[in-house]
């Protein structure tokens, strides 16, 4: 690889410096017949070239100084259009984002992996698997993504994993959704019920909840028995107010089942002072309470809501999801890159500081990086190019209703010029100028790289 | 390099290399157990989301819809070829599909023969003005697609290229240019000189050292260069968007107007995604090392 990059390894190579000419004549000296033979080599690669790359530069240029009809010369009032526009404003702030994340995660990414697969014996194996992501199309990457984050967690692989690991930790509340069935008896806030009258021991609490399907009763929950009070404790018994048989509402019986499971606060003066869950019937009981008056609270965390995952395609998150496609489809070629750079550094250098005593990390931190920072330079400007030329997968990942939140400048030209109810030639001309600008550097930067290494 | 450190030769033998064996070693097993670990982590990261497109291309609409495709592994009957039976009926999909290889194959043999002509006079005939056109060359490798939209636009509405596939070759050969000259043209001064000074001495023309000489020789980077080009247009859909109409769109632009607000095709586009892959995939395995080398030395477009 490293044979195609690095130009002009023979002797034929220094022709272009002048003073790099050792005396060698390469082909024919500079005369008129070379030029005539050189043009009929040249034309066809030279004239595609002068007409869909620099036509297009200069064209973009005038276009931009024109207004929308392209009659009455504007100056530069479409720049200014431009930088006060709020969807070029976003895709602005997006650019920003992606160029100060995405090649830096990339090049980090793959140095590191770069430097593991050293480590293993499957690394071909390894860099393939990698790689592959650069075979398959933006826009197929980007269907890809759009299936890994659906919001639905039970067909978004990602908000299933979300929901799988958060409920691991925190477990899911058992009635979702269910509320008092006299919501005056059993006043709702943030999520807790509780009583508005006081208890004592010798007092039953009775609990009727609605809000919840009989079916989403666990099945080991039984009918729920009206209690006998005793003067030993307080007791009190939870129940889902809704049968078949029907029965009148707040009242036992009919079939109607406990809620077994539901935790159970009693409170003094706004502190717990003791908890308890339901058995199978609904039925609970606070034994050892001091006398005194109590409130009766059934904690929020029976009722909440399930997690389900988050609104990757929403608004917030849309961007560092589409970084996270790119990341997917670059790491490859970034990883493949420095690795090729990473066996280029001589052996000896390395082993000479293990040798001296170096940690593993030192070694890399001292020796590695620095002989490669050369290699991760290019890396990490290409991706910076990569990274303004960003369209397909904003194009596909983005849903219609986050696209404006998710816009970059690459595809706000598009969407101004060519887009539904675009056909601003001028405004996508600006923005063509001010793509080309950001590139100018990175031009540059070819350039002299490509110069040095001729040298 | 000045950075780095000095050892004197005694010093390794009896100080460094006992001392480290033990502990290096325990180091050495945990540590490459850990690493061993992540990275295959890490290659799952990068397979499931490839495994879930190819998933959900074998499962019904109504599956698709109803659960995620990781239920195949305890239900493995929801798994059907019905959506890539419907593709092959499915005449807008077909034709596309035709057509990307009816622009991907004039695009990259036409990059090939153009940019070798020009990168053989670059390397090998002396003329005035050659150092300049190659690093302008150079410079135009980053050059974004996108700034050539709109003037573009204007000369194929003024030809009547739009729509056609001429015209989204033509723009594909164009903008593979740059890139193919250069690594054309580094590859070809690479030839030793001698080579070339024989065959003249034989008396041969350039179009014979061309053709009998540099383009043999040549022919490992030729062969990265037709993959990666090949690539590039094949799964292009910026140019096709804006340059292809119905009749003339590749599939990457026939599964564009595919998709809406998702859950209600993804037996099309994930089929006809999935359908899209299978050559490139079959491309990058079969030819990896060029692959490689192709889209690495072609990073810079």
């Amino acid at each position: 690889m490293s044979t195609l990059l690095t130009s002009d390894q023979g002797p034929a190579a220094g022709a272009a410096g002048g003073t790099a000419r050792t005396g060698r004549p390469k082909g024919r000296t500079g005369t008129r017949g070379s030029l005539r033979v050189a043009a009929l080599y040249l034309l066809p690669a030279v004239a595609l070239i002068a007409i869909y790359l620099a036509y297009p530069v200069v064209y973009s240029i005038g276009r931009s100084l024109f207004d929308r009809s392209g009659a009455t010369f504007v100056g530069l009032h479409n720049y200014a259009e431009l930088f006060t526009d709020p969807r070029t404003q976003v895709a602005l702030r997006n650019n920003v984002i992606w160029v100060l994340v995405a090649p830096a995660l990339v090049t980090g990414l793959g140095l590191i992996f770069a430097v593991l697969t050293e480590k293993i014996r499957w690394a071909t194996a390894f860099r393939l698997v990698l790689f592959m992501p650069m075979a398959i199309s933006l826009f197929a990457s980007g269907i890809i993504f759009r299936l890994v984050y659906q919001e639905d967690p039970s067909l978004g692989l990602a908000n299933a994993a979300a929901v799988t690991v958060h409920d691991a930790f925190l477990e899911p509340s058992k009635y979702p959704g269910a509320r008092a069935r006299d919501a005056r008896a059993l006043v709702a806030d943030h999520g807790n019920l509780t009583t508005t009258a006081n208890y004592g021991r010798g007092d039953v609490v009775r609990l009727p909840l609605v809000g919840l399907s009989p079916q989403k009763l666990p099945r080991q929950a039984a009918p729920a028995q009206d209690l006998r009070p005793d003067p030993r404790d307080l007791r009190g018994v939870v129940w889902l107010d809704v049968a078949a048989g029907g029965g009148p509402p707040g009242t036992l019986g009919g079939g109607k089942r406990g809620m077994p499971g539901v935790t159970v606060q009693a409170l003094r003066d706004g502190h717990v002072t003791a908890t308890t869950t339901t058995g199978d019937d609904g039925s609970f009981a606070f034994p050892d309470l001091s006398p005194g008056t109590y409130t009766i609270r059934l904690p929020a965390s029976n009722f909440a809501q399930p997690f389900r995952g988050l609104t990757w395609l929403g608004p917030a998150l849309v961007t560092p999801v589409i970084i996270s496609a790119w990341v997917w489809i670059t790491t490859g070629f970034a990883m493949t890159f420095i690795g090729a750079g990473l066996s280029a550094i001589p052996r000896d250098a390395l082993e000479a500081a293990r040798v001296d005593g170096a940690t593993e990390w030192q070694v890399f931190r001292r020796v590695t990086v620095p002989l490669l920072s050369p290699v991760l330079l290019v890396v990490f400007v290409t991706l910076v190019i990569n990274v303004l030329k960003v369209f397909e997968l904003v194009f596909v990942i983005a849903p219609g209703s986050a696209q404006a939140d998710a816009n970059v400048l690459a595809l706000q030209l598009w969407q101004v010029a060519f887009g539904a109810g675009g056909g601003d030639q001028a405004m996508g001309s600006a923005l063509a100028v001010v793509l080309f600008l950001l590139v100018v550097p990175a031009m540059l930067f070819n350039i002299r790289r490509f110069r040095r290494e001729r040298r | 390099m000045t950075a780095l450190p000095t050892t004197e030769p005694v010093r390794i033998v009896v100080a460094g290399a006992p001392r480290r064996s033990a502990l290096a070693r325990l180091l050495g097993v945990f540590g490459s157990g850990v690493v061993r670990a992540v990275l295959a982590v890490v290659a799952v990261f990068w397979l499931v989301p490839v495994l879930g497109l190819f998933v959900a291309s074998l499962r019904t609409e109504s599956d698709n819809n109803t659960s995620g495709w990781w239920t195949v592994f305890t239900a493995p009957a929801q798994l059907t070829l019905r959506n890539y039976r419907a593709l092959l009926d499915n005449t807008e999909i077909m034709r596309s599909f035709g057509n990307t290889v009816l622009i991907t194959v004039p695009a990259t043999v036409l990059v090939i023969v153009i940019a070798a002509l020009a990168a053989y006079a670059l390397a090998w005939i002396d003329f005035p003005g050659r150092d300049w056109l190659t690093v302008l060359i150079v410079g135009l490798l980053v050059m974004p697609i996108q700034v050539a939209l709109i003037p573009i636009s204007r000369l194929y509405g003024l030809f009547g290229l739009f729509g056609s596939i001429a015209g989204v070759v033509m723009f594909h050969v164009a903008f593979g240019l740059p890139f193919a000259v250069f690594l054309l043209r580094n590859f070809f001064a690479g030839i030793p000189a001698d080579l070339l000074e024989a065959a003249r001495m034989d008396g041969a023309k350039e179009w014979l050292i061309f053709r009998r000489v540099v383009l043999p020789i040549g022919l490992p980077a030729i062969a990265s260069l037709a993959i990666f080009q090949f690539l590039w247009v094949w799964n292009d859909l910026l140019v096709a968007l804006v340059f292809a109409d119905d009749r003339s769109a590749p599939i990457t632009l026939a599964l564009r107007s595919q998709l809406r607000e998702f859950g209600t095709n993804i037996d099309v586009l994930a089929t006809g995604s999935f359908l899209s892959m299978v050559v490139p995939l079959v491309v990058f395995f079969a030819f990896q090392r060029f692959f490689v080398q192709g889209v690495l030395a072609g990073s810079t477009k």
